[in-house]
């Protein structure tokens, strides 16, 4: 099988860990993603807060790259949810809205492109995984089981709601991933906030709802008693892991819940090392929850000393007199 | 039987929210039952809920609506929007009210009037590199918005940094002329449509 991929600006560096783990966990069931040419950003949620047809144009540059990329089989697969709601968003608006559907391809025109909506499908990796690769081929090559490692499946918003092109799991109690993880192994812990949402941008706009809102996630995980949080989407990973500290320092609380991507954990369950799998970038170890299911992480690599303090003011380099 | 001979008349605040929203809003379908702000996440920290919002809309309250700090703090979650008994695209809407907000200068007054600084530093790279680089967002973003706290971020910024999980330089995709061609005329369009 092999499709069309969109990885997203977050899958090249913050989130290179999915991207890197997604590769690798395809390779032992035939399935290819293959990257469309020279995309660009889907805009996230900023784009459109600005200009309506700016941020579809964007969109727009990327589902014509796609459709137009040889080989393609007009599926076109996001690991990251926000990118496949703006994508499949796009996609379904320019079939409806023959108004925008003109401008756009005025739009696209002036950069010698055009796109004729309608016959793509936008879908997130992990539908392809549980839909089209299946839960009984994963349980196949399930070798090293996540026996007793208890995990909180979060699937965030975008991935279930509202589902332009139709949605693969309930919008507000989804169980994909759930089910997928049982296949793994795992203890799924019941986990009733997992379609909530991580609060996306709003780290950068309000500290105080932001705080809160992944507060929640973090204390009904822990409240379950989940070793592991498991993501789809880079943006809630970096919200629940990167945030972590600052939520415990605002809220006085203890959680270390390390936060990892489903594909991760596949890996690690068809017996793929944890350095493969990119686990050790995250920024909430993960070596004691993984240490309960015999996985040893290599050590991060030692921080670099401190420049020894020199007396003077720090001054630029003068190129010494001869 | 609807008349042919409706009177034409100048468009009302909400035929311009809804004409700036793509797709079909069902905005005039509001039944004011307040399903929208019960689901939202962040519905206590709004100003107003999105039913009230929408009132204010068919009440022609330009301004006031325009003010308010709901449409920034919506996280575009879509609970409301797939609750909703009317289909009514309640997060495209918010998305045109910040629109409009910006455009007629209302967002600086907000309460979340840092929040289109955000959106612009982070589409600022996007439109001269393709995709988004996130250690030039975080700093343009902070030292433009909030130059005292930058120091809160800089534990998290040094993590992500020693993780290899943020590129110390931007990365210009190959085609970038050709996207900030479609850009400018795509925003050229945006203008012409609001003229109207």
């Amino acid at each position: 099988m092999r499709y069309s991929y969109y990885p997203g600006c977050s899958l090249e560096r913050n989130a290179s860990a999915y991207h890197v783990s997604a590769m690798e966990v395809a390779k032992p069931f035939g399935v290819e993603f293959a990257e469309i040419d020279d995309w660009n950003c889907c805009g996230a949620t900023e784009y459109i807060s600005l200009n309506k047809m700016a941020a579809y144009a964007l969109v727009a540059r990327n589902l014509a790259i796609a459709k137009n990329q040889p080989g393609n089989n007009q599926t076109l697969v996001a690991p990251c949810s926000a990118c496949f709601l703006n994508l499949s968003k796009a996609e379904q608006y320019l079939c409806e809205d023959e108004t925008l559907r003109g401008h756009i391809n005025t739009a696209l025109e002036a950069g010698g492109m055009h796109y004729n909506a309608g016959g793509l499908s936008v879908r997130h990796l992990l539908d392809i995984f549980v839909n089209d690769v299946g839960y009984d081929a994963i349980a196949e090559k399930v070798v090293k089981p996540l026996n007793g490692l208890r995990i909180a499946p979060y699937y965030g918003c975008m991935i279930v709601r509202p589902g332009f092109q139709g949605v693969f799991d309930d919008h507000e109690q989804p169980v994909a991933l759930d089910k997928l993880m049982k296949v793994l192994g795992a203890n799924v812990v019941d986990f009733p906030l997992k379609a909530n949402c991580c609060g996306g941008h709003m780290t950068q706009i309000s500290e105080p709802v932001a705080m809160d809102l992944i507060n929640r996630l973090l204390k009904n995980a822990a409240d379950y008693e989940a070793d592991i949080l498991v993501t789809l989407c880079p943006m809630c990973q970096l919200n629940l892991d990167a945030y972590q500290a600052d939520v415990n320092r605002y809220f006085k609380t203890s959680y270390h819940i390390p936060v990892l991507y489903f594909t991760q954990v596949m890996g690690l369950a068809m017996g793929m090392s944890a350095q493969e799998m990119g686990i050790g970038k995250e920024l909430v170890d993960a070596r004691p929850a993984l240490a309960k299911i015999g996985v040893e992480v290599p050590e991060p690599e030692p921080v670099k000393k401190k420049r020894p303090a020199k007396e003077e003011l720090p001054m630029p380099l003068m190129p010494e007199k001869e | 039987m609807a008349s042919a001979t409706t009177q034409a008349r100048a468009p009302t605040f909400f035929d311009q929210v809804v004409a700036a929203t793509p797709g079909v809003s069902h905005l005039e379908m509001c039944i004011q039952c307040g399903t929208c702000g019960g689901s939202c996440p962040s519905g206590p920290d709004m100003e107003h809920s999105p039913r009230a919002l929408f009132a204010m809309i068919k009440g022609e309250m330009r301004e006031q609506v325009l003010r308010s700090n709901t449409p920034w703090y919506c996280v575009s979650c879509y609970y409301c929007m797939t609750r909703c008994p009317q289909e009514i695209h309640i997060t495209d809407l918010m998305y045109t009210l910040k629109r409009m907000a910006i455009r007629e200068g209302f967002s600086k007054e907000s309460s979340a009037s840092d929040a289109p600084g955000f959106s612009q530093s982070f589409i600022g790279f996007v439109e001269n590199y393709g995709r988004s680089f996130e250690l030039g967002l975080a700093t343009r973003y902070h030292l433009t918005h909030h130059p005292l706290e930058v120091y809160k971020m800089a534990p998290m910024g040094l993590g992500m940094l020693r993780r290899g999980r943020m590129a110390l330089t931007p990365k210009p995709i190959k085609g970038v002329n050709q996207l900030k061609a479609i850009l400018n005329r795509a925003k050229q369009l945006e203008e012409e449509e609001y003229a109207l």
